[in-house]
């Protein structure tokens, strides 16, 4: 028998908020983080729009010592933290105490794609100078993957399972699964997952490069093609973190938790670049195997899932996803579900997307309702032919949801599916 | 440079990464980095390159190894700057 396992904590750091109580107003208002960037347009970049998060010096004092923020560099890293430690409190949750014993019933997941990549940058220049003993002693703390969740622990006292996964866009949703099962097979009581990803030029650059993001709204940054809309032209590369605590619903009631919502199940899978799939696109069999392995094993039928919190880049891949949903729900026109996308408020935040959306779902459906997808007055017409308008709101919609699916695929064919229900 | 002018400009680099509950009160000559002022062993490189920067000279890979506490410190920057 495993056990069932629930959300009792979030926390994000998002282009549009810093904080769920700020996050959420954005997201109920479809305040879009995405800015115009004069560093993107001096390097040459097709797109000089980014979307990040914004901290001040004093909200990283909050979090960090000045020792600890003594040449700390990684963005990501700072993300993580802010996002980590917020979900650990929302949860209501101490910190070890004391210098000794740490929580042994608390790990941590909280994957990226990449991390410090400005500490990164910064090494590479020193050790090419002849001057690798300049360094310092954080560098490998700043530029390892595990980076985040190594912080993280240390801050909590973390004495359980401490890593970190990476899977391109679909990390957060991995990471969470991959607390949910700790947790669902007994190994853990809590489980505070995630994802996060770096700012700036040297992670958006490849993106660029390779044509994914938008050239055609420098000028518009409010503006910007949604996900879905016909006009679509790609994604503004975004950065932040989402974080939530896992933790067995036992524990949970025991202890009068808030429970934002239980996590069914899920499933993640690999397309393995054939039948269309490659190491940039998806090859839809997979998606839809996903998709329907992700409500087999939270034991749903199709015709259940209230809402669907959609990968949808704002690129010409969103046509194929909704066929995939389509398909793999079997359910089209009126009785598709309601779909949004929050990348036409945040932007494409890579190996954060997941995590981040993950956060704006699961307030949707504790709060009941649907956020905005903003910029999309025209859908695209293939869309339009497959489901109805009406379940694409473009204004903020109250209604009561009690399942609710999100999905995110990634580069390298990576596929994974969470299925939520309102407890 | 006498050895109480290094100390003055030794003791705010210390202070630096003092853990918090350590007050720089306990920064004496006599002070053991690690094990006294209980400074994370991997700060100890940071120390060195501040030194660096503050006295204009450079260490070396066994000069590493003679820096236990203040002191030493201090009788290895007065061997460096009389070279």
């Amino acid at each position: 028998m495993k056990n069932r396992v629930v959300i009792t904590g979030l926390g994000v750091v998002a282009p549009n908020g810093v904080g769920i109580p700020q996050f959420s107003e954005a997201i109920k208002k479809g305040i879009s983080g995405i800015r115009f960037f004069p560093q993107l347009r001096d390097l040459n970049f097709s797109c000089h729009l980014g979307a990040a998060p914004i901290i001040s010096e004093e909200k990283k004092r909050e979090y960090l010592t000045d020792l600890q923020l003594r040449n700390f560099n990684s963005s990501g890293i700072l993300y993580g933290i802010i996002a980590g430690m917020d979900a650990l409190r929302d949860a209501k949750l101490e910190r070890a105490k004391g210098s000794e014993t740490p929580l042994w019933e608390l790990g941590i997941i909280f994957g990226s794609g990449t991390s410090g990549i400005e500490k990164f940058r910064e090494a590479i220049y020193k050790i090419d100078d002849n001057n690798v003993k300049r360094l310092g002693s954080s560098s490998v703390a700043q530029t390892m993957t595990s980076g985040c969740s190594a912080y993280l622990s240390g801050l909590i006292g973390a004495g359980n399972w401490v890593t970190a996964n990476s899977s391109a866009c679909a990390t957060g949703a991995e990471a969470l699964l991959m607390g949910y099962e700790h947790i669902a097979n007994g190994k853990a009581t809590y489980m505070l997952c995630g994802s996060t990803s770096d700012s700036g030029p040297y992670i958006w650059g490849g993106f660029d490069a390779i044509k994914v993001t938008t050239y055609k709204h420098n000028n518009s940054p409010g503006l910007v093609a949604g996900p879905m809309s016909a006009t679509a032209s790609g994604f503004v590369p975004g950065s932040g973190a989402g974080a939530y605590l896992l933790e067995s619903l036992e524990s949970a009631q025991k202890r009068g938790a808030k429970i934002y919502a239980e996590i069914l199940g899920g499933a993640i899978n690999n397309g393995g670049q054939r039948n269309g799939g490659s190491m940039t696109a998806p090859n839809s069999t997979a998606i839809q195997k996903c998709i329907e392995g992700a409500l087999k094993n939270s034991q749903v039928e199709a015709s259940e899932i209230d809402y669907i919190n959609g990968h949808l880049t704002a690129t010409l891949k969103d046509p194929d996803e909704i066929e995939n949903w389509s398909k793999a729900l079997d359910r089209r026109g009126d009785e598709f579900p309601y779909i949004n996308s929050l990348k036409g408020m945040v932007g494409h935040c890579l190996a954060a997307c997941g995590s981040i959306e993950i956060v704006s779902a699961v307030l949707q459906l504790y709060e009941g309702f649907i956020f905005p997808n903003i910029n999309c007055e025209e859908l695209h017409p293939k869309i339009a032919s497959l489901i109805s308008a009406e379940k694409i709101s473009t204004k903020l919609h109250k209604t009561p949801l009690d399942t609710i699916a999100k999905a995110s695929f990634g580069f390298g064919d990576v596929n994974a599916c969470v299925i939520f229900k309102k407890i | 440079m006498t050895t109480e002018e290094i100390f003055k400009l030794l003791e705010p680099i210390i202070k630096t990464y003092l853990p918090k509950d350590v007050p720089a009160s306990e920064i004496n000559r006599e002070s053991d980095l690690t094990r006294e002022l209980n400074i994370n062993s991997a700060h100890l490189v940071d120390i060195i390159l501040d030194i660096e920067d503050v006295f204009n000279i450079e260490f070396k890979n066994d000069d590493m190894e003679k820096l236990r506490n203040v002191n030493d410190a201090i009788s290895l920057i007065q061997q460096k700057i009389s070279v």
